[in-house]
């Protein structure tokens, strides 16, 4: 075990696989960092610091910087894909996936089912996700609610150094395509680490990261550290929470969440992206269509409101949600009759 | 360069089976048994054979929403395309793809596209996988992107052009200009001047220029092209003047034609009759020869209509096959 930040977990996954399979390819804008500059190749390294030290190690075949191009990076990478290659495709922040929703969207969700099966597309398309940094409307978003909606896509969003490490390889080492969504307000946080080199996390495999039996408590990314905090304080009060760590949206495991659900009856899901069809949203549906003769309570989610994500600090923190309206929300669900 | 006798029987064979395929397409879609959108390429097969004919399984292809031609030029089961636009699970995509979204990676055939524009970037991919590769003994492997004169104003194209220019990917984009998109003309949808090839020196390519009704000239430039791609000198862009004979799509009444143009460009600018003549007339090959051509063609295409008739219809459970995600 070692203990690492969440993007150094990024960057050594890309590193150990890229030194494992030479079909490994890295693009995406800046992920070399200072090319056609006097400064020369490597002076940034990647904006979020998880592609630092690649090109000089694996050179411009491997490590390819790209113009500002998001349609043409995810086309790429499906070009790539298509031809043998495992590509890692960089689109920085996830907001800018408007920019290329064609290629994601219709091309590489979409080549295994409609040319019958016969192609693989075997493409990560990485991204930062996620509000935390008063960054405002256009570099703060969830995107994971319009992208888990698509067939095709698997969508992965990982909380820990450890799950970034294990879901990471298995995304690389699948034979479709992957959204991996890293929350840009975890990237400096830290934990333990399998040293593996080929310890991975299958897809589909939601974390019991708390267990409690009297509420389920559904989330992932940042606000995952939320609804524990809210568990660990409810726990004094003799309130046993479960809290669910998604890991993969896409796919979903239903059977964890239905699990901890036919135990404790009552269900609060907490997500980062919008309330009108969402995860949230889909959640409690699920619940109220599988697990309906075990509610106690109505599903609730809690979300920010239908808004675009504002700039300031107190509006931030107000948007987003916090601990005191998760608390206020498992609450609510536990004095239902 | 001189191509031999048989280069030149496989060269008209091959633009011959794209013509009786669509012409037999044509015909076949009035009875109502072809489901769905169908656009032919009628016209254009110079381009398709002209340049596929130059390329080896490693080099790939992209094609686009008018893609039979470039299909059954890279190899492509003529059966199996059949079978596939018919909507059969016997298809070359089990009846998933129908006719915009015929693909046969195995062929280097990366896949008709119903998006326009959204090909060449997926081209720019493969191209950069053969750098990964690295050369073999004939230079790079290359990707060709098809675009039409309408696919060239979109930013997909211009994104490419340019991630291919600084990459210097072995891409190789093919404007096969037919002077219109749908019902609107290249002269009012291309701004500044009607000359794609133009665009891609904008990006520092090396461009070409060539007939594209004429067999010969595709043939020939797209030799030049290649030798300087695979040699590493990165991407570049060719131009092919080129018809298009039936409707934007089939059920297009096609009011937006001049009086008589259809005539006077299948009477002047049809890339097979140009073929005969030349060949003909330079004691190549003789008319018989190419009849001979012709009437092996019809065999097989009537052979392929039948078999799609024939073919096995996907079931209800098939809308399931090929789904790789739970929920
Ligand atoms: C993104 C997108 N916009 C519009 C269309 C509708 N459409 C299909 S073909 C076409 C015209 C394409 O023209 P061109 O690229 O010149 O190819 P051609 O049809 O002449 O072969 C249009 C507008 C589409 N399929 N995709």
């Amino acid at each position: 075990m070692s203990n690492m930040m969440y993007r150094a977990a990024v960057l050594s996954t890309i590193m150990e696989e890229m030194e494992r399979d030479p079909n490994v390819v890295v693009l995406g804008e800046d992920v070399v960092g200072g090319m056609g500059t006097e400064g020369g190749p490597e002076a940034i390294g990647g904006i979020w610091s998880t592609s630092t030290g690649l090109y000089d190690k694996f050179g411009p075949t491997r490590v390819i910087d790209t113009p500002i191009s998001e349609s043409a990076i995810v086309g790429a990478a499906a070009g790539l894909a298509l031809s043998g290659k495992r590509p890692i495709a960089e689109l920085m922040f996830a907001d800018f996936i408007g920019v290329s929703l064609d290629q994601i969207w219709n091309q590489i969700a979409k080549f295994r089912y409609m040319f019958g099966g016969k192609t693989r597309c075997p493409a990560v398309i990485r991204m930062a996700y996620g509000a935390g940094y008063n960054a405002a409307a256009q570099h703060s978003q969830s995107v994971h609610q319009i992208l888990t909606g698509m067939p095709g896509l698997k969508v992965v969003m990982p909380t820990t150094p450890a799950d970034v490490k294990g879901l990471l390889r298995t995304a690389i080492r699948d034979d479709d395509p992957v959204i991996f969504l890293e929350h840009k307000a975890l990237y400096a946080t830290t934990g333990e680490v399998p040293d593996d080199r080929d310890f991975m996390i299958p897809f589909g495999h939601a974390r019991l990261s708390r267990a409690g039996g009297d509420v389920t408590l559904i989330s992932s990314g940042l606000l995952l550290g939320m609804c524990e905090a809210v568990a660990d304080k409810l726990a004094g009060e003799g309130i046993g929470c479960d809290v669910i760590d998604l890991r993969t949206t896409s796919p979903l495991d239903e059977e964890t969440i239905l699990d901890s659900v036919e135990v404790t009856g009552r269900v609060v899901v907490v997500d980062e992206a919008p309330p009108r069809c969402g995860l949230g949203a889909d959640l409690c549906a699920l619940v109220a269509e599988k697990a309906f003769s075990s509610l106690k309570a109505p599903p609730l989610q809690v979300t920010p409101p239908h808004t675009p994500i504002p700039f300031a600090r107190e509006l931030e923190s107000a948007y987003l949600p916090s601990v005191d309206k998760i608390e206020a929300a498992v609450r609510r669900v536990l004095a239902w009759r | 360069m001189q191509l031999s006798r048989e280069a030149l029987l496989a060269a008209y064979r091959q633009m011959k089976i794209i013509r009786e395929f669509e012409e037999r397409l044509h015909v076949e879609i009035q009875t109502g048994e072809i489901a769905g959108f169908t656009h032919l390429y009628c016209g254009q097969e110079a381009v398709a054979v002209g340049v596929c004919e130059h390329l080896s399984p490693s080099d790939k292809i992209v094609s686009t929403h008018r893609g039979h031609g470039h299909c059954l030029a890279k190899g492509c089961d003529v059966n199996d395309m059949m079978k596939e636009i018919w909507g059969s699970r016997e298809g070359l995509c089990k009846g998933k793809g129908g006719s915009m979204h015929i693909a046969d990676v195995t062929k280097g055939m990366l896949g008709a596209n119903g998006i326009v524009g959204a090909g060449a970037p997926i081209a720019v991919g493969a191209a950069l996988a053969s750098r990964v590769d690295g050369p073999g003994p004939d230079g790079l492997s290359v990707a060709i992107a098809f675009s039409g004169d309408g696919a060239c104003n979109q930013g997909t194209t211009f994104e490419a052009m340019n991630l291919a220019s600084v990459t210097k990917a072995p891409c190789i984009f093919v404007f096969e200009n037919n002077h219109y998109s749908e019902h609107t003309g290249v002269s009012y949808a291309v701004g500044t001047n009607q000359d794609i090839a133009s665009r891609a020196e904008a990006f520092g390519m090396k461009a070409w220029r060539a007939d594209g009704t004429d067999f010969f000239a595709v043939h020939n430039t797209m030799r030049e092209v290649l030798d300087y791609v695979r040699a590493g000198n990165g991407p570049a862009a060719v131009e092919f003047d080129t018809e298009r004979f039936f409707g934007h799509f089939e059920g297009d009444p096609q009011r937006y034609r001049g009086p008589g143009e259809l005539d006077r460009i299948r009477a002047t600018r049809d890339c097979l009759t140009k073929f005969r003549a030349s060949v003909t007339g330079a004691g190549l090959l003789a008319d018989a020869d190419l009849d001979a051509v012709d009437a092996d063609v019809m065999g097989a295409i009537e052979g392929a209509v039948a078999a799609a008739r024939a073919a096995d219809r996907p079931t209800a459970e098939d809308v399931l096959a090929d789904v790789y995600i739970a929920y």
